[in-house]
């Protein structure tokens, strides 16, 4: 009896005093292995009498029950710090740099095309395109523009030696404007779309470049008026620069493809030394900027597009694209547009997740 | 078109301020350009009493002035000039003033070491002339202390863009004209200096061409002296831009810019025999006043008279029959030239003048007679002479247009309500004339107006574009209906997936230098090139979109960028049907410079391979919607490519939707950039188009039982590609086997020379039941026996 006490408490200090698994192991081993004493001790209650065995085997059961709680119980701290230790070991330096995703951009000329056909489809507005490459009947002659107009002189046009099969010149479009054309042609009326698009001028200064974006609306329908046209453009820039102190003025000007022609300009004011949209032109400190061309499309420009300009009539107007993604995002050199300089398009590019919708505003901010 | 308002005032009488006069004109359509108020450009400088002048002790040429302007302190001025001397009165910049002819700011300084408090002025420093010889000397009674600009009487000049429409607005006086209708003033009557002529015309005067040339006009006057032009005449055409040059000559430039109307003075004594408008013969020559001689086609209208050409007519008077200082017998020339034959001569000789402008677009066919009564009066007037009669040969078009118009039209177009009592006033004081029947008769000058959308445009000018109401366009009922083609949602989405993709979209140039467009053409396709290019690099239109990204990487590099990842989305120009082009839709990628910077992780910087080309060109062909699973890879991408490492994805043989791999080092070098590069070309239009897809998933029927792997490596021959024996494997139990994938490619130690080993993992999707052991063998089998169809061994 004293021999299973003390015994077990032999058994228990070395369990406590156990510095490693194996340890441990041989210690179980020792007590209640095959071989161990307690499994031994154990063995020999089957030969007991009912009555030795009921004396006896309160105190090896207990032994054994204690050894195995306190064998677990080392077991799981021994594991824990064996775990504790290995993830000392695992340590990483954290502040060193993870390896680095290459971000994408979006150009501002696309974000901003995305946008206009987003906030012109409300209007019930397509988008249409047309040849770059064109020929002279569909970017002058249609456009009431016959080969000696002097307006074509001030188009500054990119021609080919080429001729149509038809014997007409080809050229680089001067402007998104025979698109109309081609609409109108394919399409009849009543009709409303835009037409984004590169165009071309051999022009080359700080504002201009010989390839530049335009976007030329049209709507034709019975009783379309000058009224129409202004609402139109004024909701437009509302809707693309997000405020509502928008003010156009249009002021008469001329274009052989509308009649009347008006000329749109928006007031702005001068805000850090950069041009800011809004206000009224006249009032203190703003002033009045171009922005595009328009007007109610010329009888004859209809005649030539097959529709009958007794029946219908309409409105059209052509917008400098690159120029009025500079007026939103702040660019201020046009040529840089077209350099394809990753750090340029990395500062004014926009995330492929800015998607221009109308619920959660068609811009982007910085 | 530059006027002063002096000027304009000769012809309006308004009490209009210039601010006033200006908004008038950018609300009819007259778009001001700029103004430019001398009484600015003055500022600082003050009329000053010289009172002493003594030798500069440090310099023979210049002298220490004592000045007096007006404030009872005199100021020591430090004056080069040679006319300086005490007593006299000049013009004295004080420190802070602008020197307008340089844009010198003045300050207080000391000149070799004598303090000098200021600029006694030249005329040319003040812009005012070409005299630097001395300093200005005004008069004795001029008041001393006053601002120059005061004093000299400040005449602000207005530039105005007169749209090529209203040749009629060429002149002052047209602008007048729009502006009295506008409320601004007055019209006054043209001011016709009176003159008695005498005597039949002594030159013959003809017009062999009538369709060129409908009205020739002449007229000699004798006994003229020629000489400087009166100040007043000067100071007009030097607020247009011109340059005074003499009298006769200034007044040809004072009618054609006071009334849009040009003319020609002829010295008599150069002429011989008759003088003729006709048709150039073919090579004929002319030596222009420019002094560039021209030659000349039978499509050009000349003035010649015996000897030969001396005028291209309505667009530059000869060189050797023009008037001199010398010249005491002119022969005055007015005419009608038709506008398009004008315009073709300027083009085709690429000459543009004062006058081919008026005339191309249309000088008014009323004021011939009236135009040479106003150059003779004031010829005679100023320059003295005897004028004959005028010979006149043909007649200009004068026959009125007459415009059936509905005053409502200005509503229904216009937008807006203007009374018709207002619209008439509005069309009469243009000059129109308005039937009580609303017939209304245009005034022959307005070659714009065509029909009654011209004449809305009149009223509505007149009346204020600011009137117009903003009226919205009708809307369709509901929500808007989705507008866009499937070709530019497939555009929009592969942008946004470019970039998701970490690239950066770029754009550039249509046109391309020539040797960079023909080094990306194969064969057949011949770029575009232009015939009037805006420099050598901007050119050929491009064939492909990487020419114009490889420069932009090039760019980019030269910049010290590491890397390059640049896409963009165009056309490519080919030619197509008829002469007319075929712009095909494309995404270009250029992967250059690092893929992966050095670090710590990695250790040396990676180089973009061939197979981030196939990733990207594979991925965003997913996002465009193409079959990828069903895409070939096959060679031919192109001679600009490494032979070695490029492929195009075939949709099918011939439909080839990409073009991908490494740049071919030739091609670097053309382009001058370091490689490798790695380049991508989806061809958009070749993705076929989704058909007949609806919003609803076929049904999620995920296999009911667990896929298993099965592992294989092949010792196949070494120029086996890998994908045809993933194909063959595939192919093998086509029940069964759902995935193939290559783990591991080896060659080397341990694989006989000519081979290489290639390990797949076979995807066994089993069906209804689980495979058992005799099915996973026989599938084995029939792996094992595929890829033994290609040489390839089971290790």
């Amino acid at each position: 009896m004293t021999d299973i006490t003390s015994r077990t408490e032999a058994a228990l200090a070395a369990i406590g005093a156990a510095t490693s698994l194996d340890a441990l192991e041989a210690e179980r081993l020792e007590t209640l292995g095959k071989k161990g004493w307690v499994s031994l001790a154990l063995k020999t209650l089957g030969g007991m009498s009912p009555e030795e065995r009921t004396a006896a085997a309160p105190a090896i059961q207990s032994a054994r029950a204690a050894i195995a709680e306190a064998l677990d119980a080392k077991k799981a701290a021994l594991e824990a710090a064996a775990l504790e230790e290995q993830l000392a070991r695992e340590t990483v330096d954290l502040t060193l740099p993870a390896p680095a995703a290459p971000k994408g951009s979006v150009h501002p000329v696309s974000q901003v095309m995305d946008e206009l056909a987003e906030i012109f489809a409300d209007l019930g507005f397509a988008v249409a395109t047309g040849p770059e490459i064109e020929d002279d009947w569909h970017n002058f002659t249609a456009l009431n523009m016959d080969e000696t107009h002097p307006a074509r002189a001030m188009h500054d046009t990119f021609y080919f030696p080429d001729k149509t099969a038809e014997g007409k010149d080809v050229l680089l479009r001067t402007h998104t404007s025979p698109v109309q054309i081609r609409a109108m042609l394919a399409e009849g009326a009543p009709i409303r779309i835009i037409a984004p698009g590169r165009v071309y001028r051999s022009d080359s200064d700080a504002t201009h470049t010989p390839m530049f974006h335009q976007v030329e609306g049209l709507v034709i329908d019975r009783d379309i008026h000058l009224g129409h046209l202004k609402w139109t453009l004024e909701t437009f820039f509302k809707a693309f620069f997000e405020r509502e102190d928008i003010t156009l003025r249009l002021r008469p000007s001329y274009f052989p493809f509308t009649e009347p022609s008006v000329e749109v300009d928006v007031g702005y004011s001068n805000e850090g030394g950069r041009r800011v949209v809004g206000g009224h032109g006249d009032a203190p400190g703003h002033a009045w900027m171009e922005l595009g061309g328009s007007g109610m499309v010329n009888a004859r420009v209809l005649e030539f597009a097959g529709l009958d300009p007794t029946e219908w009539q309409g409105f059209a107007f052509g917008l400098g694209i690159d120029r009025i993604a500079m007026l939103k995002y702040g660019m201020n050199d046009l040529r840089a547009f077209f350099d394809g300089d990753g750090r340029w398009l990395a500062h004014y590019g926009f995330s492929p997740f800015d998607q221009p919708t109308l619920s959660a505003g068609v811009g982007a901010r910085a | 078109m530059k006027f002063s308002l002096i000027w304009l005032k000769d012809y309006l009488e308004t009490t209009a301020t210039v601010s006033e006069i200006c908004d008038a004109l950018n609300a009819i359509g007259l778009e001001v350009e700029g103004v430019e108020d001398p009484a600015e450009k003055l500022a600082g400088f003050r009329i000053a009493h010289v009172l002493t002048a003594a030798r500069h002790p440090d310099a023979d040429k210049l002298q220490v002035l004592t000045v007096d302007t007006g404030d009872g302190q005199p100021l020591q001025v430090v004056c080069g000039a040679p006319n300086a001397r005490a007593g006299m009165k000049g013009v004295l910049g004080l420190p802070g003033a602008t020197v307008p002819a340089n844009g010198m700011v003045l300050r207080k300084s000391a000149i070799r070491g004598v303090e000098s408090n200021g600029m006694m002025c030249s005329t040319r420093e003040l812009e005012l002339g070409d005299d630097h010889d001395g300093i200005i000397e005004l008069p004795e009674d001029a008041p001393v202390g006053t601002s120059f600009a005061d004093y000299n009487g400040s005449d602000p000049v207005i530039e105005v863009a007169v749209t090529p429409n209203r040749p009629d607005c060429m002149g002052v006086y047209g602008i007048a004209r729009d502006l009295a209708a506008k409320g601004l003033g007055t019209l006054k009557p043209i001011a016709m200096p009176a003159f008695s002529a005498a005597g039949a015309c002594p030159v013959e005067i003809r017009t062999d061409d009538p369709e060129g040339c409908p009205a020739f006009y002449g007229r000699v006057v004798k006994g003229v002296k020629n000489g400087p032009s009166p100040d007043w005449l000067q100071a007009r055409l030097k607020s247009a831009g011109q340059r005074p040059i003499s009298l006769l000559v200034d007044l040809t430039n004072f009618l054609m810019l006071g009334f849009g109307r040009p003319a020609h003075a002829y010295d008599l004594a150069k002429l011989s025999g008759a003088v003729v408008a006709r048709r150039a013969k073919d090579g004929e020559q002319c030596q222009a006043l420019n002094e560039k001689t021209y030659t000349l086609d039978a499509e050009m209208m000349v003035i010649a008279d015996d000897k030969g050409v001396h005028d291209i007519a309505g667009i530059m008077g000869g060189e050797h029959s023009g008037v001199q200082d010398d010249t005491t017998d002119v022969l005055l020339e007015i005419a009608y030239f038709n506008p398009a034959r004008i315009g073709a001569t300027g083009r085709k000789l690429g000459l543009s003048s004062d006058a081919r402008t008026r005339f191309e677009r249309g000088v008014d066919p009323e004021f011939l007679d009236q135009g040479l009564d106003l150059l003779t009066g004031l010829i005679v007037e100023l320059a003295g002479g005897t004028p004959s009669e005028v010979v006149r040969a043909g007649s200009p078009p004068i026959a009125p247009k007459v415009v059936a118009f509905d005053p409502g039209h200005t509503l229904r177009l216009g937008g807006v309500d203007v009374s018709e009592t207002e619209q008439q006033r509005i069309l009469e004081s243009l000059g129109f004339t308005v039937a009580a029947d609303w017939n209304v008769t245009c005034p022959p000058r307005r070659h714009d107006i065509e029909g009654p959308a011209d004449l809305v445009e009149e009223v509505v000018r007149i009346h204020g574009l600011d009137k117009v109401a903003s009226v919205a366009l009708p809307r369709a009922e509901g929500v808007a209906r989705p507008t866009a083609t499937p070709q530019q949602k497939l555009e929009r989405g592969l942008r946004r997936a470019a970039a998701a993709s970490g690239l950066n979209e770029a754009v550039t140039w249509s046109f391309l230098p020539e040797w960079a467009a023909n080094h990306f053409s194969d064969g057949n396709d011949t770029p575009w090139v232009l015939a009037n290019p805006i420099s050598e690099d901007m050119k050929a239109m491009r064939t492909a979109l990487l020419p114009g990204l490889l420069m932009a990487a090039k760019r980019n590099a030269d910049r010290g960028a590491a890397s390059s990842r640049l896409f963009e989305i165009g056309r490519r120009y080919f030619r197509g049907q008829g002469g007319l082009s075929d712009e095909r839709p494309t995404l270009g990628i250029v992967l250059a410079g690092e893929k992966t910077p050095r670090g710590w992780q990695g250790g040396k910087a990676k180089p973009f391979d061939a197979y981030d080309a196939k990733a990207l060109a594979l991925q965003l062909l997913e996002a465009a919607g193409a079959p990828v699973a069903n895409l070939m890879v096959m060679g031919e991408a192109g001679s600009q490519f490494h032979p070695g490492q490029s492929a195009t994805l075939r949709l099918g043989p011939k439909v080839v939707l990409a073009r991908f791999g490494m740049v071919h080092p030739a091609t670097l070098k053309a382009f001058d950039v370091d490689g490798p590069i790695a380049a991508v070309e989806l061809f958009l239009d070749a993705i076929p188009a989704k058909k007949g897809a609806a919003f609803a998933r076929p049904s999620f029927t995920p296999p009911a039982l667990q896929a298993v792997t099965r592992d294989f490596a092949f010792l196949v021959p070494a120029t086996l590609a890998a994908g045809d024996l993933v194909r063959s494997v595939q192919g093998a139990d086509k029940a069964s086997i759902t995935g193939v994938r290559v783990f591991d490619v080896f060659a080397g130690q341990g694989v006989p020379e000519g081979h290489k080993s290639i390990a797949v993992e076979v995807t066994l999707q089993p069906g209804e039941a689980s495979f058992k052991d005799a099915d996973l063998k026989a599938i084995s089998e029939k792996v094992v026996a595929a890829a033994a169809k290609l040489g390839g061994e089971l290790r």
